[in-house]
């Protein structure tokens, strides 16, 4: 493992934070795990080495309680949840109060997060996304039953590195997607809106709309290699 | 038009988080019955983490992260057993998720006859719009005979019905639209119970089944 780079580091964004604090904002999230150690990695092995570092922040919190590893998940995850709020139509103070719960949840449940199921980011996504809702209905959304899990169900090795590969290759395949259907993608994921919604707002027709997630759908499983 | 299999846009909606409460119900009731279903809407789950990950940014508050390390240390840390795996229902008829709703199992449920032996219960979803309810036909009965004016969502959960587009049981799911005019029957064996869910009134086609429409809010 990548222990003694990433043990640095994160003394490093411990500092930070103390120097920060009194700032305005956050300093620019995206800048964050790259710096000096992924300079000198190949091009290619960029998306994945980001997912293998936020997935060793998070199972650090999970396990030891590593307040620097979650200050470092807070400063990259936080500004994008709540932008993701806002977009959804929560107002600023909303979003921010929403946010904060978001970011609050990821640390009581860091334990359960599993590296073998779910990106980081995609394991935010859906703390975030069903807060949202439980906030605007005042109740508990339905969620699926968690699997019958048997004692101690460890992640396989080999599952937690493909489904880093997977997490970069669909975030490289949503970037290639034709600009109108990756708009339609991140509206139908962040506009809280329905199709006939997009539909009103975008002018265009129902129809379209729906063709064009299809279509995106369908490239990115070719890109995904699916056998659907 | 009925599919088996439930379709993306519903899933992508669960996902998205872009459904009505009644829709929220009966997909997460769907998945946590059918791993098919589940492993479709981890990759949808996983396209709003892409979203996410490649989305802009927000300017946080001055206090974001003081705030949020007070609200963390303000609270206990979420129990370290997952629930489920804490108690696993095994003999539940409903999932987890649904007897949330109903206050418990097939025995807490509080029917309402609507005629030939055939029993309802709205289940209390916030919706104007959509409604949940659970049916309840017994074995060898067919449902009183009804289109939609919207979309139904059916999901079945005990027992089994057959229809004009072949069996569903435990664990299936049909969808209807609007152009659908069919006649669900239960199978014979055992009694046959239903989530369903609908974003229009159920029309009814008989004289009388319009007044229990009326008075029962099927």
């Amino acid at each position: 493992m990548k222990s003694d780079p990433v043990e640095c580091h994160s003394r490093n964004k411990i500092m930070l934070i103390a120097v920060t604090q009194s700032r305005m904002m956050w300093p620019e999230p995206a800048e964050l795990p790259a710096g000096r150690d992924r300079k000198h990695a190949p091009t290619v092995t960029h998306a994945k080495t980001d997912e293998a570092h936020w997935v060793a922040r998070l199972v650090a919190v999970g396990t030891n309680r590593d307040q620097a590893a979650f200050a470092e998940l807070f400063r990259h995850y936080a500004p994008r949840v709540k932008a993701f709020l806002i977009k959804s139509g929560a107002d600023h103070a909303m979003a921010e109060e929403c946010m904060q719960d978001v970011m609050a949840t990821l640390w009581r449940k860091s334990h359960l997060y599993d590296p073998g199921r779910a990106s980081v980011a995609t394991w935010i996504f859906t703390i975030a996304r069903n807060r949202r809702i439980d906030m605007i209905r005042k109740s508990r959304r339905p969620e699926p039953d968690e699997l019958p899990w048997g004692p101690e169900a460890a992640p396989e090795q080999a599952d937690v590195l493909a489904l880093q590969q997977d997490s970069a290759r669909l975030a490289e395949a949503l970037k290639q997607l034709p600009e109108k259907q990756r708009y339609l993608v991140e509206r139908a994921f962040f506009g809280d809106m329905t199709h006939s919604e997009i539909a009103a707002e975008t002018g265009l027709p129902l129809g379209t709309i729906k063709s064009r997630i299809r279509l995106a759908i369908e490239r990115l499983r070719h890109s995904m290699g699916a056998e659907a | 038009m009925i599919t088996h299999h439930i379709p993306d846009d519903l899933l992508m909606g669960y996902a998205a988080g872009g459904l009505s409460e009644a829709f929220d119900l009966v997909v997460a009731s769907h998945v946590s019955l059918n791993d098919d279903a589940r492993a479709r809407l981890s990759s949808f789950e996983a396209l709003g983490g892409a979203v996410l990950e490649g989305a802009e940014t927000a300017e946080l508050a001055d206090d974001s992260f003081e705030a949020t390390m007070a609200r963390i240390m303000g609270t206990a840390p979420a129990d370290t057993v997952r629930e489920e795996a804490k108690a696993p229902a095994r003999h539940a008829t409903f999932p987890k998720c649904l007897r949330d709703y109903v206050g418990g199992d097939t025995d807490a449920v509080q029917w309402r006859p609507v005629g030939m032996g055939v029993k309802q219960a709205v289940l209390p979803t916030g919706d104007g719009e959509a409604t949940a309810r659970l049916l309840y036909i017994p074995a060898g009965q067919a449902m009183p005979d009804h289109g939609h004016n919207g979309v139904e969502v059916t999901l079945v959960l005990q027992g089994a019905f057959i229809d004009e587009d072949g069996r569903f049981a435990r664990g299936d799911i049909e969808v209807a639209t609007q152009e659908t005019e069919h006649t669900p029957v239960a199978d014979i064996g055992e009694d046959c119970i239903c989530l369903v869910v609908t974003d229009a009134p159920l029309r009814f086609n008989g004289l009388l089944p319009k007044i229990a429409q009326k008075i029962l809010r099927i």
